[in-house]
């Protein structure tokens, strides 16, 4: 990885010890660098967060935002400026819940930047809140007999508001994430990459999943290939986490623009 | 015929939060935590240079680059 796509000097960042978001950053920033992009030339924007803190650390132009409104404040980035690669870093809180308005119809209108979801299950920067993507009966701050609703399948939701590229993997999994990111980057149209970090301060510590360590390692057992997955009976994959590629298809706009012209 | 690689392996002490994940992901016991919980290398020689440990490391703390010596 590049250290020049760091500012270094504002290191050690502020997460705690362990904290999934350093290493899915690293990821980031090697996609970026796998696909030669002129670091001038790329935006990171971001919401309110643990996770939003990510692109302060970087060299490339970035924007830190409002709680759930880095996806509006980025769609205007690109619309300004086309030629530029403008990227998302966003909670599964700050996608998800305050901003999942803007996440659904960013997605439909296929706006071309790619959203990447440092989803760590909670509320991390507030203390360990559920979020819309925590899982039921899962311990929080504000849920300390368990989660009683049921989580968005974030994959699911992106897909049905119209994402033309959509995948999910874990930040155990260094070359399939940034594979995946890299389809994600120079996909045309929307992309979004469901990307599973670990928050051992409050869901680890909350939900008994270990030290930072073991929470990493275990995603080799919780998540698996979708490759393998098709492969096994719904029983064999009870309280796993499919991995992969869900969605890559053409982009809408121009599609339903030409459809339009030749109803009229 | 080929000769064993070496590494070397550069540790930043000032960024490191002694989080663990690399003693945790390397495959060849090249890390340890110390009797006071600080991360420690200890077997440099054994290092395969797979680099689970940098690409897992949350804080850029570690780089493994290949020793050549011609
Ligand atoms: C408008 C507004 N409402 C609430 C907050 C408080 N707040 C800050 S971060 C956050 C949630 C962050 O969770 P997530 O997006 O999952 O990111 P994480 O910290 O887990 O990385 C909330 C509710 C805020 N900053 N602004
Ligand atoms: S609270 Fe959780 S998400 Fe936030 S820095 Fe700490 S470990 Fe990371
Ligand atoms: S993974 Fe990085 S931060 Fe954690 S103990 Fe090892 S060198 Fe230190
Ligand atoms: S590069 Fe691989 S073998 Fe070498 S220290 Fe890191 S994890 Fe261990």
């Amino acid at each position: 990885m590049r250290s020049d796509f760091l500012r270094l000097e504002r290191l050690p960042d502020i997460w705690c010890p362990g904290c999934g978001n350093g290493v899915a950053l690293r990821a980031l920033l090697e996609a970026i660098e796998q696909l030669g992009l002129d670091p001038d030339k790329v935006v990171l924007v971001s919401g309110i967060g643990c996770s939003s803190r990510a692109p302060a650390y970087t060299a490339f132009d970035n924007v830190h935002t409002l709680h759930g409104r880095a996806i509006p404040v980025a769609t205007g980035i690109k619309l300004a400026n086309p030629k530029l690669t403008v990227i998302v870093i966003t909670g599964d809180g700050d996608s998800s819940a305050i901003g999942g308005n803007h996440l659904i119809h960013a997605a439909r209108r296929d706006v071309d930047i790619t959203v990447v979801v440092f989803n760590n299950y909670n509320y991390g920067m507030t203390g360990g809140q559920a979020s819309p993507l925590t899982p039921s009966s899962s311990i929080t701050t504000t849920t300390p007999s368990g989660n009683l609703d049921r989580p968005f399948d974030l994959v699911n939701l992106a897909a049905g508001a119209g994402a033309t590229y959509v995948a999910r993997s874990g930040i155990y999994f260094t070359k399939h994430l940034v594979d995946h990111l890299k389809k994600a980057i120079t996909h045309e149209g929307f992309s979004l990459v469901d990307t599973i970090v670990q928050c051992p301060t409050y869901y680890g510590r909350f939900n008994k999943r270990g030290d930072a360590a073991q929470m990493l390692v275990s995603q080799k057992d919780w998540l698996v290939l979708k490759s393998v997955a098709e492969k096994k009976t719904p029983e064999q994959l009870a309280g796993k986490v499919i991995i992969g590629e869900f969605v890559n298809i053409g982009r809408h706009g121009p599609a339903a623009a030409s459809t339009m012209k030749e109803q009229a | 015929m080929a000769e064993k690689k070496t590494y070397k392996i550069a540790h930043n002490r000032k960024w490191c939060k002694n989080c663990g994940i690399c003693v945790a992901v390397c495959s060849k016991h090249v890390y340890e935590m110390d009797s006071n919980d600080r991360q420690a290398i200890v077997n440099p020689q054994d290092c395969i240079g797979c680099q689970m440990c940098t690409e897992h490391c949350p804080d850029f703390a570690l780089i493994v680059v290949e020793v050549r010596d011609e």
